[in-house]
Protein backbone atom coordinates (compact mmCIF):
# COMPACT_ATOMS: atom_id res chain seq x y z
CA UNK A 1 0.00 0.00 0.00
CA UNK A 2 1.43 3.35 -0.96
CA UNK A 3 0.88 6.51 1.02
CA UNK A 4 -1.98 8.60 -0.38
CA UNK A 5 -1.59 11.33 2.20
CA UNK A 6 1.56 12.38 4.03
CA UNK A 7 1.31 15.08 6.66
CA UNK A 8 4.69 16.19 8.01
CA UNK A 9 5.21 18.64 10.87
CA UNK A 10 2.03 20.62 10.25
CA UNK A 11 1.02 23.56 12.45
CA UNK A 12 -2.35 25.19 11.86
CA UNK A 13 -4.75 27.49 13.66
CA UNK A 14 -7.09 30.42 13.53
CA UNK A 15 -5.41 33.80 13.75
CA UNK A 16 -3.40 33.92 16.97
CA UNK A 17 -4.83 30.65 18.19
CA UNK A 18 -2.75 27.62 17.23
CA UNK A 19 -4.80 24.41 17.14
CA UNK A 20 -2.33 21.89 15.67
CA UNK A 21 1.33 21.40 16.65
CA UNK A 22 3.74 19.44 14.47
CA UNK A 23 1.29 16.83 13.22
CA UNK A 24 2.89 13.86 11.42
CA UNK A 25 0.42 11.46 9.88
CA UNK A 26 0.49 9.16 6.89
CA UNK A 27 -2.59 7.56 5.39
CA UNK A 28 -2.25 4.70 2.94
CA UNK A 29 -4.48 4.21 -0.06
CA UNK A 30 -7.74 2.33 0.75
CA UNK A 31 -7.09 2.72 4.46
CA UNK A 32 -9.75 3.91 6.92
CA UNK A 33 -8.30 6.03 9.68
CA UNK A 34 -10.25 7.37 12.63
CA UNK A 35 -9.10 10.52 14.40
CA UNK A 36 -10.44 10.67 17.92
CA UNK A 37 -9.97 13.13 20.73
CA UNK A 38 -11.78 15.41 23.13
CA UNK A 39 -13.52 18.64 22.18
CA UNK A 40 -10.95 21.17 21.04
CA UNK A 41 -8.20 18.60 20.48
CA UNK A 42 -7.79 19.79 16.87
CA UNK A 43 -9.56 16.99 15.01
CA UNK A 44 -11.83 19.24 12.98
CA UNK A 45 -8.97 21.66 12.32
CA UNK A 46 -6.97 18.79 10.86
CA UNK A 47 -9.74 17.95 8.37
CA UNK A 48 -10.40 21.60 7.58
CA UNK A 49 -6.70 22.11 6.92
CA UNK A 50 -6.75 19.22 4.44
CA UNK A 51 -9.84 20.62 2.70
CA UNK A 52 -8.26 24.07 2.62
CA UNK A 53 -10.65 25.86 4.96
CA UNK A 54 -7.82 26.44 7.45
CA UNK A 55 -4.30 27.38 6.39
CA UNK A 56 -1.31 25.37 7.58
CA UNK A 57 1.30 27.73 9.03
CA UNK A 58 4.16 25.23 9.00
CA UNK A 59 4.98 21.79 7.67
CA UNK A 60 4.09 20.06 4.44
CA UNK A 61 1.27 17.91 3.11
CA UNK A 62 1.62 15.66 0.12
CA UNK A 63 -1.48 14.14 -1.43
CA UNK A 64 -1.09 11.60 -4.26
CA UNK A 65 2.40 12.97 -4.76
CA UNK A 66 1.32 16.62 -5.02
CA UNK A 67 2.12 19.48 -2.68
CA UNK A 68 -1.37 19.97 -1.29
CA UNK A 69 -0.70 23.24 0.52
CA UNK A 70 0.08 24.94 -2.80
CA UNK A 71 -3.37 24.04 -4.17
CA UNK A 72 -6.12 26.66 -3.64
CA UNK A 73 -8.96 25.15 -1.70
CA UNK A 74 -11.59 25.20 -4.43
CA UNK A 75 -9.18 23.03 -6.49
CA UNK A 76 -8.63 20.38 -3.82
CA UNK A 77 -11.81 18.55 -4.76
CA UNK A 78 -10.37 18.24 -8.28
CA UNK A 79 -7.48 16.31 -6.73
CA UNK A 80 -9.97 14.00 -5.05
CA UNK A 81 -10.45 15.38 -1.53
CA UNK A 82 -14.03 15.77 -0.36
CA UNK A 83 -15.04 16.96 3.11
CA UNK A 84 -18.33 16.30 4.85
CA UNK A 85 -18.26 19.31 7.15
CA UNK A 86 -19.25 19.24 10.78
CA UNK A 87 -22.84 20.45 11.03
CA UNK A 88 -23.71 19.12 7.52
CA UNK A 89 -24.02 22.57 5.87
CA UNK A 90 -26.35 21.64 3.04
CA UNK A 91 -27.34 24.43 0.67
CA UNK A 92 -30.74 25.32 2.17
CA UNK A 93 -32.33 26.93 -0.89
CA UNK A 94 -31.49 23.98 -3.14
CA UNK A 95 -33.38 20.71 -3.31
CA UNK A 96 -31.77 17.50 -2.09
CA UNK A 97 -31.09 16.44 -5.67
CA UNK A 98 -29.55 19.82 -6.49
CA UNK A 99 -27.34 19.53 -3.41
CA UNK A 100 -26.11 16.19 -4.71
CA UNK A 101 -25.55 17.62 -8.20
CA UNK A 102 -23.55 20.54 -6.82
CA UNK A 103 -21.37 17.92 -5.13
CA UNK A 104 -20.51 16.68 -8.61
CA UNK A 105 -19.53 20.16 -9.77
CA UNK A 106 -15.87 19.22 -10.21
CA UNK A 107 -16.87 16.49 -12.72
CA UNK A 108 -14.44 13.89 -11.46
CA UNK A 109 -15.08 10.56 -13.14
CA UNK A 110 -16.14 7.64 -10.96
CA UNK A 111 -18.88 5.32 -9.83
CA UNK A 112 -20.92 7.80 -7.79
CA UNK A 113 -24.03 9.44 -9.15
CA UNK A 114 -27.47 10.25 -7.72
CA UNK A 115 -28.72 6.68 -8.21
CA UNK A 116 -25.69 5.16 -6.49
CA UNK A 117 -26.10 7.55 -3.53
CA UNK A 118 -29.75 6.51 -3.23
CA UNK A 119 -28.65 2.85 -3.35
CA UNK A 120 -26.33 3.39 -0.41
CA UNK A 121 -28.65 5.75 1.50
CA UNK A 122 -32.16 4.53 0.61
CA UNK A 123 -33.75 7.16 2.87
CA UNK A 124 -32.54 9.86 0.45
CA UNK A 125 -34.61 8.47 -2.44
CA UNK A 126 -38.03 9.90 -1.51
CA UNK A 127 -36.43 13.23 -0.49
CA UNK A 128 -34.80 14.18 -3.80
CA UNK A 129 -37.33 16.89 -4.69
CA UNK A 130 -37.56 18.35 -1.18
CA UNK A 131 -35.81 21.56 -0.19
CA UNK A 132 -32.76 20.68 1.87
CA UNK A 133 -33.75 22.90 4.79
CA UNK A 134 -36.75 20.79 5.84
CA UNK A 135 -34.84 17.55 6.45
CA UNK A 136 -34.19 15.90 9.80
CA UNK A 137 -30.62 15.81 11.13
CA UNK A 138 -30.05 12.22 10.03
CA UNK A 139 -31.45 12.90 6.56
CA UNK A 140 -29.24 15.97 6.25
CA UNK A 141 -26.18 13.97 7.25
CA UNK A 142 -26.96 11.28 4.67
CA UNK A 143 -27.35 13.96 1.98
CA UNK A 144 -24.13 15.67 3.12
CA UNK A 145 -22.19 12.41 2.82
CA UNK A 146 -23.87 11.70 -0.52
CA UNK A 147 -22.96 15.18 -1.75
CA UNK A 148 -19.30 14.57 -0.92
CA UNK A 149 -19.39 11.16 -2.62
CA UNK A 150 -20.78 12.77 -5.80
CA UNK A 151 -17.29 14.27 -6.25
CA UNK A 152 -15.95 10.70 -6.57
CA UNK A 153 -13.26 11.44 -4.00
CA UNK A 154 -10.19 9.30 -3.48
CA UNK A 155 -10.01 10.70 0.07
CA UNK A 156 -13.26 11.24 1.96
CA UNK A 157 -13.06 13.37 5.11
CA UNK A 158 -15.94 12.74 7.52
CA UNK A 159 -16.25 15.26 10.32
CA UNK A 160 -18.38 14.30 13.36
CA UNK A 161 -20.95 12.29 11.48
CA UNK A 162 -22.68 11.26 14.72
CA UNK A 163 -22.91 14.73 16.25
CA UNK A 164 -26.40 15.47 17.54
CA UNK A 165 -27.94 12.33 16.03
CA UNK A 166 -29.79 9.44 17.68
CA UNK A 167 -27.69 6.25 18.07
CA UNK A 168 -29.95 4.31 15.71
CA UNK A 169 -29.50 6.99 13.04
CA UNK A 170 -25.73 6.94 13.50
CA UNK A 171 -25.74 3.16 13.11
CA UNK A 172 -27.65 3.51 9.85
CA UNK A 173 -25.15 6.03 8.49
CA UNK A 174 -22.15 3.93 9.46
CA UNK A 175 -23.77 0.92 7.79
CA UNK A 176 -23.13 2.68 4.49
CA UNK A 177 -19.40 2.91 5.11
CA UNK A 178 -18.44 -0.56 3.76
CA UNK A 179 -20.06 0.36 0.42
CA UNK A 180 -18.03 3.58 0.34
CA UNK A 181 -14.77 1.85 1.24
CA UNK A 182 -15.66 -0.85 -1.28
CA UNK A 183 -15.37 1.74 -4.05
CA UNK A 184 -11.72 2.10 -3.14
CA UNK A 185 -12.16 5.34 -1.26
CA UNK A 186 -9.72 6.18 1.49
CA UNK A 187 -11.60 7.50 4.52
CA UNK A 188 -10.45 9.77 7.30
CA UNK A 189 -13.05 9.94 10.06
CA UNK A 190 -13.17 12.40 12.89
CA UNK A 191 -15.40 11.09 15.63
CA UNK A 192 -16.11 11.72 19.29
CA UNK A 193 -17.99 8.44 19.51
CA UNK A 194 -14.97 6.19 20.17
CA UNK A 195 -16.89 2.93 19.97
CA UNK A 196 -18.16 3.81 16.51
CA UNK A 197 -14.70 4.93 15.39
CA UNK A 198 -12.96 1.77 16.61
CA UNK A 199 -15.51 -0.47 14.92
CA UNK A 200 -14.88 0.85 11.40
CA UNK A 201 -11.25 2.00 11.40
CA UNK A 202 -8.12 0.14 10.30
CA UNK A 203 -6.10 2.54 12.41
CA UNK A 204 -6.85 5.03 15.17
CA UNK A 205 -5.08 8.31 15.84
CA UNK A 206 -5.81 10.17 19.04
CA UNK A 207 -5.27 13.92 19.30
CA UNK A 208 -4.71 15.72 22.59
CA UNK A 209 -4.42 19.49 22.67
CA UNK A 210 -3.27 19.69 19.06
CA UNK A 211 -0.69 16.88 19.21
CA UNK A 212 -0.89 13.19 18.36
CA UNK A 213 -1.01 11.35 21.66
CA UNK A 214 -1.59 7.81 20.45
CA UNK A 215 -1.60 5.85 17.21
CA UNK A 216 -2.32 2.19 16.51
CA UNK A 217 -4.73 -0.42 15.22
CA UNK A 218 -7.94 -0.97 17.21
CA UNK A 219 -6.79 -4.52 18.03
CA UNK A 220 -3.52 -3.32 19.57
CA UNK A 221 -5.00 -0.62 21.75
CA UNK A 222 -6.73 -1.23 25.05
CA UNK A 223 -9.30 0.95 26.74
CA UNK A 224 -6.87 2.33 29.35
CA UNK A 225 -4.36 3.46 26.73
CA UNK A 226 -7.09 5.22 24.78
CA UNK A 227 -8.50 6.86 27.89
CA UNK A 228 -5.04 8.11 28.82
CA UNK A 229 -4.39 9.46 25.33
CA UNK A 230 -7.87 10.98 25.12
CA UNK A 231 -7.89 12.87 28.40
CA UNK A 232 -4.14 13.29 28.98
CA UNK A 233 -1.81 11.31 31.24
CA UNK A 234 -3.06 12.95 34.43
CA UNK A 235 -6.50 11.41 34.05
CA UNK A 236 -5.25 7.87 33.47
CA UNK B 1 -61.42 54.23 -18.99
CA UNK B 2 -58.59 56.65 -18.32
CA UNK B 3 -57.94 54.68 -15.12
CA UNK B 4 -57.68 51.39 -16.98
CA UNK B 5 -55.37 53.11 -19.42
CA UNK B 6 -53.21 54.39 -16.56
CA UNK B 7 -52.92 50.88 -15.13
CA UNK B 8 -52.02 49.40 -18.52
CA UNK B 9 -49.36 52.03 -19.12
CA UNK B 10 -48.05 51.49 -15.59
CA UNK B 11 -47.68 47.75 -16.12
CA UNK B 12 -45.75 48.43 -19.32
CA UNK B 13 -43.56 51.01 -17.57
CA UNK B 14 -42.92 48.30 -14.99
CA UNK B 15 -41.02 46.38 -17.65
CA UNK B 16 -38.38 49.11 -17.77
CA UNK B 17 -38.14 49.27 -13.98
CA UNK B 18 -37.78 45.49 -13.86
CA UNK B 19 -34.89 45.67 -16.31
CA UNK B 20 -33.22 48.22 -14.03
CA UNK B 21 -33.91 46.13 -10.97
CA UNK B 22 -32.69 42.77 -12.31
CA UNK B 23 -28.99 43.57 -12.01
CA UNK B 24 -29.40 45.09 -8.56
CA UNK B 25 -31.41 42.11 -7.41
CA UNK B 26 -28.87 39.61 -8.75
CA UNK B 27 -25.88 41.34 -7.19
CA UNK B 28 -27.64 41.69 -3.87
CA UNK B 29 -29.32 38.29 -3.88
CA UNK B 30 -26.22 36.27 -4.70
CA UNK B 31 -23.37 38.28 -3.25
CA UNK B 32 -25.01 40.80 -0.89
CA UNK B 33 -23.41 43.49 -3.01
CA UNK B 34 -25.05 46.91 -3.30
CA UNK B 35 -24.02 48.70 -6.46
CA UNK B 36 -24.74 52.43 -6.13
CA UNK B 37 -23.34 53.08 -9.63
CA UNK B 38 -26.07 50.94 -11.19
CA UNK B 39 -28.14 53.90 -12.41
CA UNK B 40 -25.10 55.74 -13.73
CA UNK B 41 -24.06 52.61 -15.60
CA UNK B 42 -27.48 52.58 -17.28
CA UNK B 43 -27.04 56.21 -18.34
CA UNK B 44 -23.50 55.41 -19.50
CA UNK B 45 -24.95 52.66 -21.70
CA UNK B 46 -27.46 55.13 -23.17
CA UNK B 47 -24.70 57.64 -23.99
CA UNK B 48 -22.53 54.92 -25.50
CA UNK B 49 -25.53 54.01 -27.65
CA UNK B 50 -25.67 57.64 -28.82
CA UNK B 51 -22.04 57.44 -29.90
CA UNK B 52 -22.40 53.98 -31.43
CA UNK B 53 -25.49 54.85 -33.46
CA UNK B 54 -23.74 58.00 -34.73
CA UNK B 55 -20.44 56.28 -35.53
CA UNK B 56 -21.85 53.19 -37.22
CA UNK B 57 -25.06 54.78 -38.48
CA UNK B 58 -27.17 52.01 -36.97
CA UNK B 59 -30.37 51.67 -34.97
CA UNK B 60 -29.97 51.72 -31.14
CA UNK B 61 -31.17 48.10 -31.03
CA UNK B 62 -28.22 47.15 -33.20
CA UNK B 63 -25.93 49.15 -30.91
CA UNK B 64 -27.00 46.78 -28.12
CA UNK B 65 -25.04 44.04 -29.88
CA UNK B 66 -21.86 46.00 -29.14
CA UNK B 67 -22.77 47.57 -25.81
CA UNK B 68 -24.17 44.55 -23.99
CA UNK B 69 -21.10 42.31 -24.48
CA UNK B 70 -18.87 45.26 -23.64
CA UNK B 71 -20.76 45.88 -20.40
CA UNK B 72 -20.69 42.19 -19.49
CA UNK B 73 -16.93 42.15 -19.96
CA UNK B 74 -16.58 45.37 -17.96
CA UNK B 75 -18.68 43.92 -15.14
CA UNK B 76 -16.56 40.78 -15.02
CA UNK B 77 -13.28 42.70 -14.88
CA UNK B 78 -14.55 45.27 -12.35
CA UNK B 79 -15.84 42.55 -10.03
CA UNK B 80 -12.67 40.50 -10.30
CA UNK B 81 -10.25 43.35 -9.73
CA UNK B 82 -12.11 46.10 -7.88
CA UNK B 83 -15.43 45.08 -6.31
CA UNK B 84 -14.05 41.78 -4.96
CA UNK B 85 -11.59 43.73 -2.80
CA UNK B 86 -14.42 45.67 -1.20
CA UNK B 87 -16.54 42.66 -0.27
CA UNK B 88 -16.64 41.40 3.27
CA UNK B 89 -18.70 41.46 6.42
CA UNK B 90 -18.70 45.26 6.37
CA UNK B 91 -20.93 46.60 3.54
CA UNK B 92 -19.51 50.11 3.73
CA UNK B 93 -16.42 49.70 1.47
CA UNK B 94 -18.48 48.41 -1.47
CA UNK B 95 -21.05 51.16 -1.00
CA UNK B 96 -18.33 53.83 -0.98
CA UNK B 97 -16.49 52.39 -3.97
CA UNK B 98 -19.61 52.07 -6.13
CA UNK B 99 -20.79 55.51 -5.04
CA UNK B 100 -17.41 56.85 -6.15
CA UNK B 101 -17.65 54.97 -9.44
CA UNK B 102 -21.06 56.60 -9.99
CA UNK B 103 -19.57 60.06 -9.43
CA UNK B 104 -16.73 59.29 -11.83
CA UNK B 105 -19.17 58.13 -14.52
CA UNK B 106 -21.41 61.19 -14.10
CA UNK B 107 -18.49 63.59 -14.41
CA UNK B 108 -16.88 61.76 -17.30
CA UNK B 109 -20.21 61.89 -19.17
CA UNK B 110 -20.57 65.58 -18.35
CA UNK B 111 -17.04 66.25 -19.59
CA UNK B 112 -17.41 64.29 -22.80
CA UNK B 113 -21.05 64.81 -23.80
CA UNK B 114 -21.84 68.13 -22.00
CA UNK B 115 -24.90 68.59 -19.79
CA UNK B 116 -27.30 68.69 -22.77
CA UNK B 117 -30.10 66.18 -22.82
CA UNK B 118 -29.75 63.50 -25.46
CA UNK B 119 -32.14 61.07 -27.04
CA UNK B 120 -31.95 57.86 -29.01
CA UNK B 121 -33.97 57.50 -32.20
CA UNK B 122 -35.20 53.96 -32.72
CA UNK B 123 -37.41 54.83 -35.68
CA UNK B 124 -41.12 54.24 -36.16
CA UNK B 125 -41.43 51.72 -33.32
CA UNK B 126 -41.17 54.63 -30.88
CA UNK B 127 -44.45 56.18 -31.97
CA UNK B 128 -46.34 53.18 -33.32
CA UNK B 129 -49.09 51.71 -31.21
CA UNK B 130 -51.73 49.04 -31.23
CA UNK B 131 -55.27 50.09 -30.33
CA UNK B 132 -56.90 47.73 -27.83
CA UNK B 133 -60.18 49.63 -27.44
CA UNK B 134 -61.38 53.07 -28.53
CA UNK B 135 -59.69 54.68 -25.59
CA UNK B 136 -56.73 52.44 -24.85
CA UNK B 137 -53.74 52.23 -27.13
CA UNK B 138 -50.57 50.39 -26.27
CA UNK B 139 -47.28 51.59 -27.73
CA UNK B 140 -45.17 49.01 -29.50
CA UNK B 141 -42.05 50.19 -27.75
CA UNK B 142 -43.35 49.88 -24.14
CA UNK B 143 -44.73 46.48 -25.15
CA UNK B 144 -41.30 45.49 -26.47
CA UNK B 145 -39.66 46.73 -23.26
CA UNK B 146 -41.93 44.58 -21.13
CA UNK B 147 -41.38 41.64 -23.46
CA UNK B 148 -37.60 42.00 -23.21
CA UNK B 149 -37.81 42.25 -19.41
CA UNK B 150 -39.90 39.07 -19.22
CA UNK B 151 -37.56 37.30 -21.66
CA UNK B 152 -34.51 38.29 -19.61
CA UNK B 153 -36.13 37.04 -16.40
CA UNK B 154 -37.28 33.77 -18.00
CA UNK B 155 -33.78 33.20 -19.38
CA UNK B 156 -32.19 33.87 -16.00
CA UNK B 157 -34.74 31.63 -14.28
CA UNK B 158 -33.89 28.77 -16.67
CA UNK B 159 -30.15 29.26 -16.19
CA UNK B 160 -30.52 29.32 -12.42
CA UNK B 161 -32.79 26.30 -12.12
CA UNK B 162 -31.63 24.03 -14.91
CA UNK B 163 -27.90 24.44 -15.45
CA UNK B 164 -24.74 23.41 -13.63
CA UNK B 165 -23.60 27.04 -13.58
CA UNK B 166 -26.96 28.13 -12.16
CA UNK B 167 -26.77 25.59 -9.35
CA UNK B 168 -23.26 26.84 -8.60
CA UNK B 169 -24.61 30.43 -8.45
CA UNK B 170 -27.31 29.46 -5.96
CA UNK B 171 -24.98 27.29 -3.88
CA UNK B 172 -22.55 30.22 -3.67
CA UNK B 173 -25.38 32.50 -2.59
CA UNK B 174 -26.27 30.06 0.20
CA UNK B 175 -22.76 29.41 1.48
CA UNK B 176 -19.61 30.46 -0.42
CA UNK B 177 -17.23 28.55 1.88
CA UNK B 178 -19.05 25.24 1.46
CA UNK B 179 -19.43 25.92 -2.28
CA UNK B 180 -15.64 26.12 -2.45
CA UNK B 181 -15.48 22.60 -0.98
CA UNK B 182 -17.48 21.47 -4.01
CA UNK B 183 -14.87 22.98 -6.32
CA UNK B 184 -16.78 26.17 -7.03
CA UNK B 185 -14.59 29.26 -7.26
CA UNK B 186 -16.86 31.84 -5.63
CA UNK B 187 -14.80 34.76 -6.96
CA UNK B 188 -15.43 33.58 -10.50
CA UNK B 189 -19.13 33.05 -9.73
CA UNK B 190 -19.32 36.62 -8.41
CA UNK B 191 -17.61 37.96 -11.53
CA UNK B 192 -20.06 36.09 -13.76
CA UNK B 193 -23.02 37.40 -11.79
CA UNK B 194 -21.68 40.93 -12.12
CA UNK B 195 -21.23 40.39 -15.88
CA UNK B 196 -24.91 39.40 -16.14
CA UNK B 197 -25.94 42.36 -13.96
CA UNK B 198 -23.99 44.78 -16.16
CA UNK B 199 -25.43 43.23 -19.33
CA UNK B 200 -28.99 43.72 -18.07
CA UNK B 201 -28.36 47.28 -16.95
CA UNK B 202 -26.93 48.07 -20.40
CA UNK B 203 -30.20 46.88 -21.96
CA UNK B 204 -32.15 48.91 -19.42
CA UNK B 205 -30.09 52.03 -20.14
CA UNK B 206 -30.53 51.86 -23.91
CA UNK B 207 -34.27 51.24 -23.55
CA UNK B 208 -34.47 54.21 -21.17
CA UNK B 209 -32.65 56.31 -23.76
CA UNK B 210 -35.13 55.34 -26.47
CA UNK B 211 -38.10 55.99 -24.21
CA UNK B 212 -37.11 59.43 -23.01
CA UNK B 213 -34.39 62.07 -23.16
CA UNK B 214 -31.59 61.72 -20.66
CA UNK B 215 -28.64 63.62 -19.23
CA UNK B 216 -25.43 62.75 -17.37
CA UNK B 217 -27.07 63.35 -13.96
CA UNK B 218 -30.04 61.00 -14.47
CA UNK B 219 -28.36 57.92 -13.01
CA UNK B 220 -29.33 58.33 -9.35
CA UNK B 221 -33.03 58.60 -10.23
CA UNK B 222 -32.79 55.39 -12.27
CA UNK B 223 -31.00 53.76 -9.35
CA UNK B 224 -33.77 54.85 -7.00
CA UNK B 225 -36.52 53.35 -9.19
CA UNK B 226 -34.51 50.16 -9.55
CA UNK B 227 -34.06 49.88 -5.79
CA UNK B 228 -37.72 50.59 -5.15
CA UNK B 229 -38.71 47.85 -7.58
CA UNK B 230 -36.33 45.42 -5.89
CA UNK B 231 -37.59 46.23 -2.40
CA UNK B 232 -41.27 46.16 -3.39
CA UNK B 233 -40.86 42.83 -5.18
CA UNK B 234 -38.62 41.24 -2.57
CA UNK B 235 -34.85 41.31 -2.18
CA UNK B 236 -33.15 38.66 -4.26
CA UNK B 237 -36.35 37.36 -5.85
CA UNK B 238 -36.11 37.42 -9.65
CA UNK B 239 -39.83 37.43 -10.37
CA UNK B 240 -40.22 39.87 -7.50
CA UNK B 241 -38.33 42.43 -9.57
CA UNK B 242 -40.98 42.20 -12.31
CA UNK B 243 -43.85 42.44 -9.82
CA UNK B 244 -42.04 45.28 -8.02
CA UNK B 245 -41.42 47.09 -11.29
CA UNK B 246 -45.08 46.78 -12.28
CA UNK B 247 -46.38 47.93 -8.89
CA UNK B 248 -44.04 50.91 -9.03
CA UNK B 249 -45.03 51.68 -12.63
CA UNK B 250 -48.74 51.49 -11.90
CA UNK B 251 -48.31 53.64 -8.78
CA UNK B 252 -46.59 56.28 -10.88
CA UNK B 253 -49.01 56.34 -13.81
CA UNK B 254 -52.10 56.13 -11.62
CA UNK B 255 -50.54 58.76 -9.37
CA UNK B 256 -50.17 61.02 -12.38
CA UNK B 257 -53.84 60.47 -13.13
CA UNK B 258 -54.83 61.39 -9.58
CA UNK B 259 -52.85 64.58 -9.67
CA UNK B 260 -53.11 65.72 -13.25
CA UNK B 261 -52.71 69.33 -12.25
CA UNK B 262 -49.16 68.75 -11.00
CA UNK B 263 -46.09 67.90 -13.02
CA UNK B 264 -44.63 64.42 -13.43
CA UNK B 265 -43.09 64.52 -9.95
CA UNK B 266 -46.43 63.79 -8.37
CA UNK B 267 -46.53 60.43 -10.11
CA UNK B 268 -43.12 59.41 -8.82
CA UNK B 269 -44.23 60.59 -5.39
CA UNK B 270 -46.96 57.93 -5.38
CA UNK B 271 -44.33 55.38 -6.35
CA UNK B 272 -42.24 56.40 -3.37
CA UNK B 273 -45.29 56.15 -1.09
CA UNK B 274 -46.03 52.60 -2.25
CA UNK B 275 -42.36 51.77 -1.70
CA UNK B 276 -42.50 53.11 1.85
CA UNK B 277 -45.75 51.30 2.54
CA UNK B 278 -44.26 47.97 1.42
CA UNK B 279 -41.14 48.62 3.48
CA UNK B 280 -43.27 49.30 6.56
CA UNK B 281 -45.87 46.55 6.17
CA UNK B 282 -44.03 43.77 4.34
CA UNK B 283 -40.29 44.42 4.57
CA UNK B 284 -39.39 41.14 2.86
CA UNK B 285 -41.22 42.39 -0.27
CA UNK B 286 -44.29 41.05 -2.05
CA UNK B 287 -42.61 37.86 -3.27
CA UNK B 288 -39.70 37.79 -0.84
CA UNK B 289 -39.00 35.06 1.64
CA UNK B 290 -38.35 35.96 5.23
CA UNK B 291 -34.65 36.00 6.08
CA UNK B 292 -33.53 32.91 7.90
CA UNK B 293 -31.77 33.51 11.18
Amino acid sequence: MSALLEIVGVDAGYGDFQALFGIDLGVAEHETVAVIGANGAGKTTLLRMLAGLVEATAGSVRFAGEDLLAVPHHRRVDLGIALVPEGRHLFPSLTVEENLLVGAHARRPGAWDVDRVVDVFPLVGPLLRRPADVLSGGEQQAVAIGRALMANPSLLLLDEVSLGLAPVTVKGLYAALPAIIGEGTTVLIVEQDIGQALSVADRVVCLLEGRISLEGTPADLDRAQITAAYFGAGAA
Amino acid sequence: MTWVNAVVQGVLLGGLFALFATGLSLAFGIMRFVNLAHGDLAVLAAFLAVSTTAALDVNPFVALLVIVPGFAFGGYVLQRHVFARTMGPDPLPSILVTFGLGVVIQNALLEHYSADSQGLDAGSIETGSVRLTDEIAVGWFPLLTLGVAVAVLVALQLVFSRTRAGRAFRATADDPAVARLMGIDDRRVHARIMAIAFATVAVAGVFLGIRQTFGPADGPAALLFGFEAVVIGGLGSLWGTLVGGMVLGVAQTVGNQVDVQYDVLSGTLYGHLIFLAVLALRPQGLLGRRERA
